[in-house]
């Protein structure tokens, strides 16, 4: 076993650790408050009260008004249901744009919209540049009058790289085609006011932001149209049915709030670590290339290929030092082809292969930054020393 | 996370016998970095017709490299006529095992050894002579179907897990189940690759997908002031830029799904899916 106190956690956007102070608002919901927030007794009704707060910290974070808020179990149940929520309000229409580099909870659902409605539908895949980035002119012409809905992601979560959405959203308004936007890996990171924005659905995942695995929220744009995924109590105003996951829901809360507060040391503090690294990482190891625009992109999140090599081989490497990363090579995900997302940008394949992810977080240290920087460079030697590629192509 | 035995951690981690041999009597070069792994064996034979030395190198995951490290050491010392004999699954056991996704290393291992030893004997290699099956991973049935029988596979899923095939796009599903119940018949299996249709390459279908829009698509789209260009095909998508008359025209998407789709699903693939780039 790994004990959480030796390892240096480079991983968060995979999942991130509770907040302290997360963990300490949710306990008395686990240990004491149990009540239904739905129920008539006090008992119950200031579990309510609590609900309702965390409603108010989440639409803060997001610019947005509480009874635009519908808590759900994760990103993936968000996405599923803003997304099919579209295509029933308009059965008459049949194209459905998106981009090639969606997070499979988007990918796997436009892929199979057939599955699930029973009705055709054409998808236009937007293609990406070789830096990540869209291009927003092609965006605006694959619209048509047949477009029900946009899903295109905020933030990449395997590069970083920042979608435009919030232009893309005014200009699907203009056409009157509904926008959502799978933000899971945006929200706590940068700044978002929706307020001002022109999208009607908004994803977002709790884990991804120091708050529990399990819960997550859909962002319904006031007077958007909307048909549940999960019908069922009168629960979120009738627009998801099911008992609330109180304690998950407060903890989501209070992380947001956290998050906001954070949100100058994440672009700050966090990003200059991210810069160091990813420098240090570029500057000491030959033949080694940085995926994803260097700009536009979230703070944390550097994607780096070290041609030649093979990526679990190199997270292994890591493992045996206790640094957790990430990477699109075939052999981590088991699908035996690299990652869709690399593949989108056309990065070869002697680079996507070995490509790894390092994500940060306000938890991370300058120390742990430099012992990262210390031992990489040997790994990708040694592994180079045993690849057939190496010799020739160095 | 993969669970890996120790003797896999350790092979990975300290492996054995790294490099290539000078003047070595055989070189076996299997896979490739697009595939995502790859082996290159050097072996040396003395008069005797044991194996002297062995060394490797390897492109890939730690199970790659674990597989090829064990490899080395069970060849040292070896007869070249038990080398012959020996199969994927000895290089499995001697790791004390792989998880299933990653069987496919050991068959590397093996296939490296056949082609290492061909290389020394001068004999051709019949393992490459079969038929293409799966284009992603370039798999012929030859190999697959000794992989079903050597390892008594069941499932489309353990074939690709022994081979890879079948775990890119996926279009060979078809072909594999076919060979897996032909392969479980040994009395009526018909000898590989005779009888059965070619499968078209990448290639082939690009150049018959050009051929259908130069030769049918086109004139019928010019004769009403449009034009249409082949931009790209990825798997079964094609993507096609429509010009002229029905760049603008509303019923393009009509045109698109009922003319240029249903003329290249009946002409070149009955999969193909055809989408506008805009």
């Amino acid at each position: 076993m790994a004990a959480p106190d030796q390892i240096i956690y480079m991983d968060n956007n995979a999942t991130t650790r509770i907040a302290p102070e997360v963990l300490e608002a949710m306990m008395p919901y686990l240990r004491d408050y149990y009540g239904n927030p739905s129920s008539m007794h006090t008992f119950g009704g200031q579990v309510g009260r609590a609900v309702a707060l965390a409603r108010e910290q989440v639409a803060a974070l997001l610019g947005a008004d509480p009874g635009e808020i519908v808590f759900t179990s994760c990103g993936t149940e968000s996405d599923s249901t803003a997304i099919l929520s579209a295509l029933q309000t308009y059965p008459e229409k049949n194209h459905v744009v998106t981009t090639r580099v969606e997070h499979p909870a988007v990918k796997n659902l436009c892929d199979n919209l057939e599955l699930f409605t029973g009705r055709k539908y054409h998808t236009t895949r937007l293609h990406v540049h070789s830096d990540g980035t869209l291009d927003v002119q092609r965006f605006r012409d694959s619209l048509t009058d047949e477009t029900v809905i946009v899903s295109a992601m905020w933030a990449n979560n395997e590069t970083g790289v920042i979608f435009p959405v919030e232009e893309m959203a005014r200009i699907a308004r203009e056409r009157g085609i509904l926008f959502h936007t799978d933000a899971v890996q945006a929200v706590g990171k940068i700044p978002l006011n929706l307020r001002d924005s022109a999208i009607d659905f908004l994803s977002l995942s709790g884990h991804k932001l120091h708050a529990p695995k399990g819960v997550g929220v859909l962002y319904v744009r006031k007077g958007t149209p909307f048909v549940p995924f999960m019908n069922g109590g009168h629960q979120e105003r009738g627009r998801r049915g099911g008992t609330e996951n109180v304690a998950s829901i407060i903890g989501l809360g209070r992380a947001c709030e956290l998050a906001a507060a954070k949100m100058e040391e994440e672009n700050t503090r966090v990003r200059a670590l991210r810069d160091k690294l990813e420098q240090g990482l570029l500057t000491s190891v030959p033949k080694a290339l940085l995926n994803g625009h260097p700009q536009e992109r979230l703070p944390n999140t550097a994607n780096i290929s070290f041609e030649y090599v093979e990526g679990e081989a190199i997270l292994l490497h890591m493992n045996q030092l206790n640094i957790c990363a990430s990477s699109g090579s075939a052999c981590t995900s088991g699908s035996l082809e690299p990652s869709h997302v690399l593949r989108a940008m056309g990065v070869p394949f002697t680079a996507a292969h070995g490509s790894i992810r390092f994500s940060l977080s306000v938890y991370n240290t300058e120390e742990e930054i430099d012992f990262v920087l210390a031992h990489m460079p040997p790994i990708i030697e040694k592994l180079r020393a045993l690849s057939p590629f190496w010799e020739e192509n160095k | 996370m993969w669970d890996y035995t120790e003797k896999v951690q350790d092979h990975f981690i300290n492996p054995r016998n790294v490099g290539e041999i000078e003047g070595a009597d055989g070189v076996g070069n299997v896979g490739s970095i697009a595939c995502g792994d790859a082996l290159r064996l050097t072996i040396k034979v003395d008069e005797n017709q044991v194996i002297t030395d062995a060394k490797f190198k390897t492109f890939g995951c730690a199970s790659a490299i674990a597989s090829s490290s064990v490899l080395t050491e069970m060849l040292k010392g070896m007869k070249l006529e038990d080398a012959q004999k020996l199969t994927n699954d000895d290089i499995a056991q001697a790791l004390g095992g792989l998880p299933k996704e990653k069987m496919h290393c050991s068959v590397m291992g093996r296939e490296a050894l056949e082609a290492a030893i061909a290389n020394y004997t001068g004999a051709i290699l019949p393992m490459a002579q079969g038929e293409v099956v799966c284009e992603c991973f370039g798999v012929t049935d030859l190999e697959i179907i000794r992989a079903i029988r050597e390892n008594s596979l069941t499932s489309v899923e353990e074939i690709t897990n022994y081979t890879k095939a079948g775990g890119g796009c996926g279009k060979c599903e078809g072909k594999l189940r076919q060979l897996l119940a032909e392969s479980s018949e040994p009395a009526t299996a018909a000898p590989a690759g005779s009888a059965r249709p070619r499968r078209m390459t990448t290639l082939e279908k690009i150049k018959k997908i050009e051929e259908v829009i130069e030769r049918e698509i086109k004139p019928g789209l010019k004769k009403d002031g449009g034009d249409i260009e082949l931009v790209d095909v990825d798997g079964d998508f094609v993507t096609v830029s429509l010009r002229g008359a029905c760049a603008n025209c509303y019923s393009s998407r009509t045109t698109l799904k009922e003319y240029v789709e249903k003329k290249l699903r009946e002409q070149v693939l009955d999969t193909l899916v055809v989408e506008e780039d805009r």
